[in-house]
């Protein structure tokens, strides 16, 4: 017996993503569809006689139209796949339009059967469902399942193998669309069918009703498949005439109508009946009541928004700091084991730290997509998004962008992977588009040890205020460019916002567990990779090539020599413990020394050196033209690189005082280099990791414009804070 | 008492039913998929902190509107 393939289909919050947990457990595949950033899920079980079967979770969707990439991934796979049988689950509190759907797929024939899901809520309402009778008036089979507890599996599985083997072939339902449009219907399938138009992949009616409805995607393959479409264009246009003479709508309304005329009919013919109230909806209304008051609600989202951030970055800390040590203490081992030289150099810091550069980041991650699940799941996600849209849409963006730029360092000290990474519940294409490549412009965690040296260097005395003025700037700058993006590259209308406010529910962990799981795994897969190659290419050029042998003799002689003094005064009787102190310092000293050769020697060196003439109109010396190429592996590396730069050998970016006073000291160095760097640093582009996990949401072509975009800005705007302050201070 | 109003105008708590959906295109097509359709009972639910988006409750569910999107919709108040 050859395997089963089920597509499980449904409306977005129908719980279709639990049933989807439910039947495969542990055993699903997370990938995207070809080419887009559509989520793709599968597992595939055993049930018996050996057989086996495959659950594909479509994306949740309303219709089946071409607007939305989810909803032309639902139809085309269906068309192109054809998998045996369609499990649509319903919300059966909201049944009539999570029916609608269901209309849809019967009319394109595929074998359908429908879960009655949380019907557990529906009874609790007192609302009495015949779902018997249901499956009789719509000649389809109907199970009742409750997806969080798992009632109801067994029988819809079974039932879904059934369909399965008995019904092979497709049975599109021919719903009857009025006096106007069903003689239309009639002679534009008649004229399919001879043509054979489309036909191997959909039923000639549905093309026929496709046409009317004016979709774009059938009309561009009936354009390339057969001469005949301008016939049935034409045809379709006529009817979209009478439309409007005869009855002053478009044949897209009429169509939508009768679907829902034949819905409410046949609820209304003994399927649903009701006894009293809403219960449950009241609940939810008394909650939306407190958390959508208008002057309650937004200091509480306020509260909140700060609590996913504290809980993220405050819990996420203890994690954070071991993965950190533990990387340090695997870099110090391999440094003990592993002679001197270019091997070591290469584990050390290109593979260990690069590895560890990756792995720095689960902890948020997991934290981050745990509390994002919650408040997805929990119905509060779309409130937050109902009561941020219009401020938002002011800069052409949408309610949901608040969450991905607050995770990305709205709050200073976010962090941008984690930020990019939840705009998948943004489900506006341009909107979406607009957040990812703004939200690296905010005050991430690891800029802020760089802001952190620099404040206290030269503005120790306003240093809260200036990193509040950071903060604003970000926020400011990821606003103003948005505006900017969806008023010239990324233009068109604002997506509708007609958005389902799902009932509050209370969240399984089961559920929270699997998609913290999903994403973490998926960052580590797609983004470890790349991001590794990268770092051992920023080491390699940050290294190469090595300092030439006379001057690294020069080097070690200088240190053999003072070695010797030390030996000498060791041996003597009258060790003086002050002599080899300074002999030993001056040793460290030699090897900083060298250190800042080598790097100024190294490929990355030389080119912060080239870049010097340009970089000197921000105020910007190679040393610090160094710093911020090494910046780009990840922004706290400027602050260490900075530090090899000016001699000091290795600066933690958690104890940079000696750097600090080093720069205040430096006559180079000013406030006003100071101010220049802070707003290239927060605004230059995104970091390694940011960019690949940017890739990985919209596409590389973006990604490099966002690098390059943001280089471009905020040397401009450096260039600017510096020459404006030369003149006038 | 019957009157034709846009939906933005209804009052909040108001009920009223659908008498025309005059957008085309995606938002056409969307509000129309939502079940917003001429003949369906809608109540105005809501109004967001800064008076707009609006929450509609309509075939036992709740849904949002911008008000530029809920001025293409016509409502009938009164009589329900």
């Amino acid at each position: 017996m050859r395997q089963i393939a089920i597509a499980l289909a449904g409306n977005p919050n129908s719980g279709k993503t639990t049933m989807f947990n439910a039947l495969t457990g542990a055993r699903q595949r997370v990938g995207n569809y070809p080419g887009i950033t559509v989520e793709k899920k599968e597992g595939v079980l055993e049930i018996e006689d050996g057989k086996s079967v495959r659950v594909i979770d479509l994306p949740g969707t309303y219709s089946l139209t071409a607007y939305s990439q989810e909803e032309l991934v639902a139809r085309n796979f269906i068309v192109d796949q054809r998998p045996n049988v369609v499990v649509d689950i319903i919300n059966t509190g909201a049944l009539e339009r999570n029916l609608y759907l269901a209309v849809q797929f019967m009319e394109l024939g595929v074998p359908v059967i429908l879960a009655l899901n949380m019907i557990d809520e529906v009874r609790k309402r007192n609302i009495t469902i015949d779902s018997a009778r249901l499956a009789k008036l719509m000649n389809v089979p109907v199970i009742e399942t409750v997806a969080r507890t798992g009632a109801g599996k067994k029988e819809l599985l079974g039932k879904a193998v059934a369909v399965a083997e008995k019904q092979r072939e497709w049975r599109p339902l021919a719903l009857s669309y009025g006096p106007v449009l069903d003689p239309a219907l009639e002679e534009m399938s008649a004229l399919i069918e001879r043509e054979a138009l489309l036909t191997d992949r959909y039923p000639a009616r549905w093309v026929a009703l496709k046409y009317l409805e004016g979709d774009e995607e059938v009309q561009r393959l009936g354009r390339s498949a057969s001469p005949a479409a301008s016939k049935l264009e034409e045809l379709a246009a006529r009817v979209t005439g009478h439309c409007k003479t005869m009855l002053n709508t478009y044949p897209e309304a009429v169509i939508t109508d009768h679907r829902y005329q034949y819905i409410t009919s046949a609820l209304n013919n003994g399927v649903v009946t009701r006894e009293k109230a809403n219960e449950g909806i009241q609940a939810s209304d008394r909650l939306d009541r407190v958390l959508t008051h208008p002057y309650v609600g937004p200091p509480l989202m306020a509260l909140i928004l700060y609590t996913v951030y504290k809980i993220t970055f405050g819990l996420g800390k203890t994690p954070l700091t071991w993965v950190q040590d533990g990387f340090d203490a695997l870099g110090q081992f391999a440094g003990a084991v592993i002679p001197e030289g270019l091997l070591k150099s290469l584990v050390v810091s290109g593979v260990i730290h690069g590895v560890g550069g990756i792995m720095v980041f689960v902890p948020l991650i997991m934290i981050m997509f745990f509390l994002l699940s919650f408040l997805e799941d929990s119905g509060y996600m779309a409130r937050m998004a109902y009561m941020l849209d219009r401020v938002l849409r002011i800069f052409g963006l949408h309610g949901s962008s608040v969450m991905p730029y607050v995770v990305s360092g709205g709050i200073a000290g976010g962090c941008a992977v984690p930020g990019i990474m939840s705009t998948r519940t943004l489900r506006s294409p341009k909107e979406k588009l607009a957040t990812i490549l703004t939200s690296t412009l905010m005050a991430c965690g690891a800029k802020l040890p760089v802001f952190i040296l620099l404040v206290a260097a030269f503005f120790p005395d306003d240093s809260a205020m200036a990193m509040f003025l950071i903060t604003m700037l970000g926020w400011i700058m990821a606003l103003l460019v948005a505006k900017a993006l969806r008023s010239t590259i990324i233009k068109g209308p604002a997506t509708p916002f007609v958005m389902e406010l799902p009932p509050y529910r209370i969240p399984t962990l089961r559920s929270m567990c699997i998609h913290t799981w999903e994403k973490t795994s998926q960052y580590l897969r797609k983004a470890g990779t790349i991001i590794l190659a990268i770092s051992i290419l920023l080491w390699a050029a940050m290294t190469f090539p090595t300092l030439p042998g006379e001057t690294l003799q020069g080097f070690e002689a200088d240190k053999a020599a003072i070695e010797e003094r030390i030996a000498s005064h060791k041996a003597g009787s009258d060790s003086e413990s002050g002599e080899i102190k300074a002999l030993e310092e001056k040793a460290t000293g030699i090897e900083n020394e060298q250190a800042q050769a080598a790097l100024r020697h190294s490929l990355a060196g030389r080119f912060g050196i080239a870049l010097e003439p340009v970089s000197k109109l921000a105020g910007f010396d190679w040393r610090t033209n160094i710093a911020l190429i090494g910046g780009f592996a990840a922004k706290e590396v400027v602050v260490a690189t900075l530090g090899t730069a000016y001699s000091l050998g290795e600066v933690k970016s958690d104890e940079p005082e000696p750097l600090s006073e080093k720069l205040a000291s430096d006559p180079a160095w000013s406030p006003l280099v100071a101010a220049s760097l802070i707003v290239f640093v927060l605004l230059y582009s995104p970091c390694l990791v940011s960019v690949v996990t940017m890739a990985r949401e919209t596409s590389w072509k973006w990604a490099a414009f966002a690098m390059t975009f943001d280089t471009v800005m905020a040397f401009g705007l450096a260039v600017a804070v510096f020459q404006v302050g030369k003149t006038f201070l | 008492m019957t009157g034709h109003l846009c939906l933005r105008r209804m009052p909040l708590k108001g009920k009223g039913r659908i008498v025309s959906v005059a957008a085309e295109g995606e938002l056409g097509r969307r509000i129309r998929d939502m079940g917003l359709v001429p003949g369906v009972e809608v109540e105005l639910t809501g109004r967001a902190p800064l008076k707009d988006p609006v929450a509609l409750r309509l075939r036992d569910f709740t849904l949002t509107l911008r008000n530029n999107e809920a001025d293409y919709i016509t409502v009938e108040m009164g009589g329900i």
